[in-house]
């Protein structure tokens, strides 16, 4: 049989893709006049800021994963180094859909933060220098504008070589110390955006007397690990279709040892902000586990949702994931990655509702519809990129110790 | 163990010796164990050896170690010696966690351990036969093991058709046995066929 070298998007593919959009479309609309409009347009709002900036960080955790192998001088990872390269194109969509939402946050100001209005409250204006309209807007822009650049130059370098073979070794060198320059400008950038500064603006400032060191971690790890199970769900799909014929069961494998990897990485953070939010017993902190956790006095709605977020999270992979056999096993590992995301969707669920909306649960359809429309989004976007490029970087200097990869 | 008889070829490559070991299954001889100077990837494949089992031992030191650790501090806190620490209930259950996994992670690594010596049989003060001792430096050292439906030189002429660039026949004792390495000592006599032991 003929290697498969492009691939071309199968029709039920495409209708299923542009069906979930659809969904999408459909559920914004309706809950935007059940819930965008009126006294309370937060529950609109938040949905769609926990959809945005989930999907979008889960997409661009793809690139990070190609830039820290480059780094690590990693190998392989290259028989499927296209596909991460195709989801991290999902970045400029769903980029420009965060960007509109963010914008929409703070300029038509649905109470989503309210650090907005800092006037009369002393921890606020203490923030203000931070949190503020101006900055907010400003980082967003640079944040999501310098990914898709920097992306864009990642997958261009990676592209350059398909045509112009590289020849003799010291070109080789060459190309490959360009790619570590570029990949750790966007590590850098990376680690100032979703590291640190990004998840405190977006996400963390919902609670503005809150404040916690784990956060921005805590939503790298949650992303890191959905993006990873996403990457997995693609090269199995392509697999499936028969396309990557070098990729085999040892590139899955170790795609299925950083799903279960980081998801006990996920789970020290987890435990690390609870434990010491816990331990030091401050009031100003126990605040945000006040709608999450129920205690002995006190009952949270949202606890149950908590726990059960942190067994798919961290139970089901744990002891799932760990045996050998089953990180080689293709319906497993696939049934993980779904689990994986959406278990962190639900995580993210409950960073952004738990905290606006601390009576009660209000997850519903509408929930899910936006979520299904941002799936049907990036199963379009990375469909299309597929397309674009050869599957395999054929003249890439490592691509024979990724084929020949043996764990 | 038992003192058995093998023949014992010496490669200069590892290319031959994949080779090798699959002509060797193959003919139905039955390959005692291959030593080579550095692991060899696919190797033990090749040989059809099975996964080892030494992560499940691991997994249950593990449950183990959490096990035993929760249900000692739950006595300890609880029951035996109740200390109000800030406030805090005496069944403290987030403050045990790093106590639990640290201790976990110890159960699981030492009985890993111990568990790996024992498979591989090597520990303090006791000896193993060593088939040819430049298997530990730059010979690939494949054994075959003498049964009653196969003879010495039939073997060994089998071994050299392979390209083994040495070969030859040896008595030795498969298991561990207590002893040093800087003293020699006599397992097997000639003429007899029961085990010796040290």
């Amino acid at each position: 049989m003929a290697i498969k070298e492009v691939f071309a998007i199968p029709a039920r593919y495409r209708t299923w893709s542009l069906a979930l959009m659809g969904v999408g479309i459909l559920s914004v609309i309706i809950g935007f006049f059940l819930y965008g409009t009126g006294e309370h347009p937060a529950r609109f709002w938040a949905t769609m800021l926990q959809n945005s900036v989930f999907f979008l960080l889960v997409t661009n955790a793809a690139m990070f994963f190609l830039c820290a192998t480059t780094l690590a001088m990693g190998g392989w990872q290259l028989t499927f180094g296209r596909v991460t390269e195709a989801i991290s194109v999902a970045v400029i969509p769903l980029g420009i859909i965060a960007f509109i939402v963010l914008i929409c946050l703070v300029t038509v100001d649905p109470h989503v933060y309210h650090w907005l209005h800092p006037h009369g409250d002393k921890i606020l204006e203490g923030k203000s220098a931070f949190l503020n309209k101006g900055f907010f807007i400003t980082w967003t822009i640079l944040t999501i504008g310098l990914w898709i650049v920097l992306g864009y130059k990642m997958r261009q370098l990676s592209r350059e070589t398909d045509n112009a073979p590289l020849g003799d070794p010291e070109t080789g060198r060459r190309y490959i110390f360009k790619n570590t320059v570029w990949a750790a400008i966007f590590i850098v950038w990376f680690a100032l955006t979703v590291m640190s500064v990004t998840p405190w603006f977006w996400l963390m400032s919902i609670d503005a007397h809150w404040y916690s060191t784990m956060y921005s971690w805590y939503t790298f790890a949650s992303t890191f690990v959905s993006g990873m199970a996403l990457i997995t769900l693609f090269v199995v799909f392509l697999k499936n279709q028969g396309y990557l014929e070098f990729a085999n069961e040892e590139h899955i494998h170790d795609l299925g040892k950083f799903m279960f990897a980081f998801s006990i990485f996920w789970t020290y953070l987890w435990f690390a902000q609870y434990m010491l939010i816990w331990y030091a017993n401050i009031p100003e902190e126990t605040v945000y586990f006040k709608s999450r956790v129920t205690s002995k006095n006190h009952s949270g709605p949202y606890t149950g949702l908590y726990w059960f977020m942190f067994c798919i999270n961290f139970l089901a992979p744990l002891l799932i994931l760990m045996r050998r056999g089953s990180k080689r096993n293709y319906t497993t590992v696939t049934f993980m990655a779904i689990l994986i995301i959406f278990g962190h969707w639900l995580d993210f669920y409950q960073m952004i509702h738990a905290s606006l909306f601390p009576d009660h649960v209000t997850l519903n359809l509408f929930d899910f519809g936006v979520a299904a429309g941002f799936v049907g989004l990036i199963l379009y976007a990375v469909g299309n990129a597929l397309t674009k490029a050869p599957l395999v970087a054929k003249n890439h200097p490592f691509i024979k110790e990724s084929i020949i990869h043996h764990t | 163990m038992a003192v058995k008889k093998f023949v014992v070829g010496c490669f200069d490559d590892e290319g031959p010796l994949f080779d090798a070991v699959k002509k060797v299954r193959k003919s139905g001889y039955k390959l005692h164990d291959v030593y080579t100077p550095f692991p060899i990837h696919g190797l033990d494949k090749a040989m059809g050896l099975r996964d080892t089992s030494l992560h499940t031992a691991g997994f249950l030191y593990a449950i183990f170690g959490t096990t035993s650790m929760l249900s000692f501090m739950t006595w300890v806190f609880t029951a035996d010696f109740p200390l109000n620490v800030g406030g805090k209930p005496h069944f403290a259950l987030p403050a045990w966690i790093p106590i639990t996994f640290e201790f976990t992670v110890l159960c699981s690594c030492v009985g890993m351990v111990i568990t790996f010596m024992y498979l591989c049989q090597l520990a303090p003060f006791v000896k193993k036969h060593h088939f040819h001792l430049r298997a530990t430096d730059d010979k690939f050292v494949m054994v075959i093991e003498l049964t009653s439906k196969t003879n010495e030189s039939e073997v060994s002429s089998f071994l050299t058709g392979l390209g083994a660039t040495e070969v030859n026949v040896q008595n030795a004792e498969t298991g561990w046995w207590l002893g040093r390495y800087d003293k020699e000592q006599k397992l097997f006599v000639e003429g007899q066929s029961e085990t010796v032991s040290a």
